[in-house]
């Protein structure tokens, strides 16, 4: 096997090749479909190669909106999705990691039944749940709010199950020498369990990010008001239009736009990622 | 600088587990206690409650006249080094020397002056930039003991310092640990299982079994008196020899004790040629086994008359029953399969009781 490696290779690579062309080949048509016109591509002559009026296009979606429809320019989408997005990724962390320090660090009754009520809402993703949680949110006085869209996501068993085991991991040594060189929980926390963690913190970041910016059930039920339509929603009513041409052009163009910030994180995030994975040690 | 006295210490578990079963005993300001036993013996417990990280059943905890059984760990007054450093590993050196001053609210210069010195001291200079994980084992050690000393504590707890280190660094910190606490004269227990260590470290040892102090004392008075068996064959490298007098032929003249267990080292058994040193034991070996490491020879060999009692094995550190070790210097030695008489004078032998619990003076 080893004297045939030219050859051996081979055929992984033509596999994978395969696999990258078939992932690629559609972002790419999107990209392509979003620089020409909408007549071009309602006549279906959906051309292979970039056409020309891509500036123009990408101006009208994410600043101006057309006067065909009545929809709000993408930008401020764009805006309402990465608050959302960004709310869920640092409050799921957030919560998760101090749920996790408690039920790592500190003995208290019930500690394990805790830990397993937070397990099993594993079972309990908000499309199961999503009655109860409307008649809250709406009881709260949420509708139609950043707090309503972020707040009734941001509990994650995932993430809390993710910390503990990291957390599980630190030598108790650590905790013990925190703890005579006079820091007491909460400096230890911010000190030297913080710290410890960006990497996983950022790992998390960006699964939580996209899951934030991918969520289109809550923000459909949750939100009415245009200015705080998420992008995943607008892309839907882009294409769904009464008595009128679809505007391929915007629908492409806006879905290569809610593209572009996860694609930002894990660029971003993975750098972040190794770079935690280096120099840390436990 | 202060004293630390232990009274009626225990510690039980919730499950019932009595991990120490009452310790007494007293270190005296600027001493260097070494708490010395087997695994699991309790040794670590006993220091960690000295330390406050484990909580006292009952019985006192005494740090430079103050009963600290209440008192919380930073409150204490004391430094501890961990087995594996715990050092923070997103810090570099001078954090990692300078947190436990922080957070006490100390002045920064103060700090600068107090980290500096001891980075001094511990040849820690050039690399207070670095963060552990650039350090190598010997490094992060010292910057273990940096951290304790930069306290100018009452007393420097070490539990198992040097075990994480290959064989030579440990030769060498262990000198430098015992050099660095004449220097500060600090008070300071340490707990090991390596006799060497013990031996070489303390004040006064005390040596633990089973949760309990099996003899406490200067170094080489409990190496040339043992007061139990178990701190013969605890002290000492290798173990000395026990031999059960009852099924043996061995009389000792002078004393009617033909119940009890007679104890000689290794190194008191030397290779005669047929006269019995006045008072003294000679044995009858078949030497079974040579081990030459250079400065001197072990020779193990099998006493004739004893029963071979393959299925009796032996504790980890004891020689199996029947087998006798002579530990003679240099390099020469007899053959295998050779018979040899090894014969020990009288005030080298140890006498114990039956049970192993006393020493008897013979």
């Amino acid at each position: 096997m080893v004297e045939h490696r030219r050859f051996g290779n081979l055929l992984p690579h033509l596999v994978l090749l395969a696999g990258v062309l078939i992932v690629a080949f559609p972002v790419y048509l999107a990209i392509v479909a979003s620089t020409h016109t909408d007549t071009l591509i309602a006549n279906g002559q959906m051309p292979l190669y970039p056409g020309t009026h891509g500036l123009e296009t990408y101006w009208h979606t994410i600043v101006s909106g057309t006067g065909k429809t009545t929809r709000q320019p993408v930008g401020g989408m764009m805006l309402a999705s990465l608050v959302m997005a960004v709310g869920i990724a640092v409050g799921k962390i957030a919560i998760s990691i101090i749920s996790a320090y408690a039920i790592v660090f500190f003995s208290f009754p019930f500690r394990m039944t805790t830990f397993w009520i937070i397990f099993i809402t594993l079972m309990l993703p908000v499309e199961v749940r999503i009655f109860p949680t409307y008649k809250i949110t709406s009881d709260l006085n949420m509708l139609d709010s950043y707090s309503g869209l972020i707040l009734p996501l941001i509990a994650s068993a995932t993430a809390t199950l993710l910390f503990r085991q990291f957390f599980m991991t630190i030598p108790k040594e650590l905790v013990e020498a925190s703890k005579m060189d006079g820091a007491g929980p909460i400096r230890f926390f911010f000190d030297t369990l913080l710290p410890l963690s960006v990497t996983n913190i950022a790992a998390l970041f960006v699964i939580l990010f996209i899951y934030g910016w991918n969520q289109y059930l809550w923000p459909l039920l949750i939100t009415t008001r245009d200015d705080m339509q998420t992008i995943v929603i607008g892309i839907k009513k882009i294409i769904d239009v009464h008595d009128a041409l679809t505007e391929w052009t915007v629908a492409m163009a806006t879905a290569v736009l809610a593209m572009l910030p996860p694609v930002a994180v894990v660029v971003f995030m993975q750098r972040l990622f190794v770079k935690g994975l280096i120099e840390t040690e436990k | 600088m202060a004293d630390v006295t232990l009274r009626n210490v225990r510690k039980a578990y919730p499950n019932g587990f009595e991990a120490i079963k009452g310790v007494n005993f007293e270190v005296g300001d600027g001493q260097f206690c070494v708490l010395v036993g087997p695994s699991g013996c309790g040794k670590s417990t006993l220091l960690r409650m000295v330390a406050g990280l484990e909580t006292i059943t009952s019985g006192e905890i005494g740090i430079g006249g103050r009963i600290v059984n209440q008192i919380e760990p930073a409150d204490r007054d004391i430094a501890m080094v961990f087995q594996n450093y715990a050092l923070y590993p997103h810090m570099n050196l001078y954090d990692n020397m300078a947190y436990g001053l922080r957070n006490r609210g100390m002045p920064k210069h103060e700090i600068n002056t107090r980290v500096q010195e001891a980075a001094r001291i511990l040849e820690l200079a050039a690399l207070l930039e670095r963060k552990p994980g650039q350090l190598s084992g010997g490094q992060r050690q010292r910057v273990a003991m940096g951290r304790a000393i930069v306290r100018q504590p009452k007393v420097f707890l070490f539990d198992e310092p040097l075990s994480n280190l290959d064989a030579k660094l440990r030769l060498s910190m262990r000198v430098e640990i015992r050099k660095l606490q004449r220097r500060l004269n600090t008070t300071s227990i340490y707990v090991t299982h390596d006799q060497l260590e013990a031996m070489t470290l303390a004040d006064i040892l005390v040596v633990m079994n089973g949760g309990q102090v099996e003899q406490i004392g200067n170094p080489l008075e409990i190496y040339q008196k043992p007061t139990t068996t178990f701190v013969a064959a605890f002290i000492g490298a290798p173990p000395m020899n026990l031999i059960t007098l009852r099924d043996s032929d061995i009389h000792l003249p002078g004393t009617n004790a033909d119940a009890g267990i007679l104890g000689i080292r290794p190194e008191d058994l030397q290779m005669v040629n047929g006269a019995v040193p006045d008072g003294g034991v000679a044995l009858d070996l078949t030497v079974e086994t040579i081990e030459r490491v250079g400065a001197e020879t072990y020779v193990y060999g099998q006493r004739p008359q004893q029963q071979r009692q393959a299925a009796i094995s032996a504790k980890p550190g004891e020689l199996p029953p029947g087998e006798i070790l002579v530990r003679i210097p240099g390099q020469q030695g007899p053959a295998i399969g050779e018979k040899i008489r090894a014969a020990a004078v009288r005030d080298k032998l140890h006498l114990f009781s039956a049970d192993g619990r006393k020493r008897i003076e013979i």
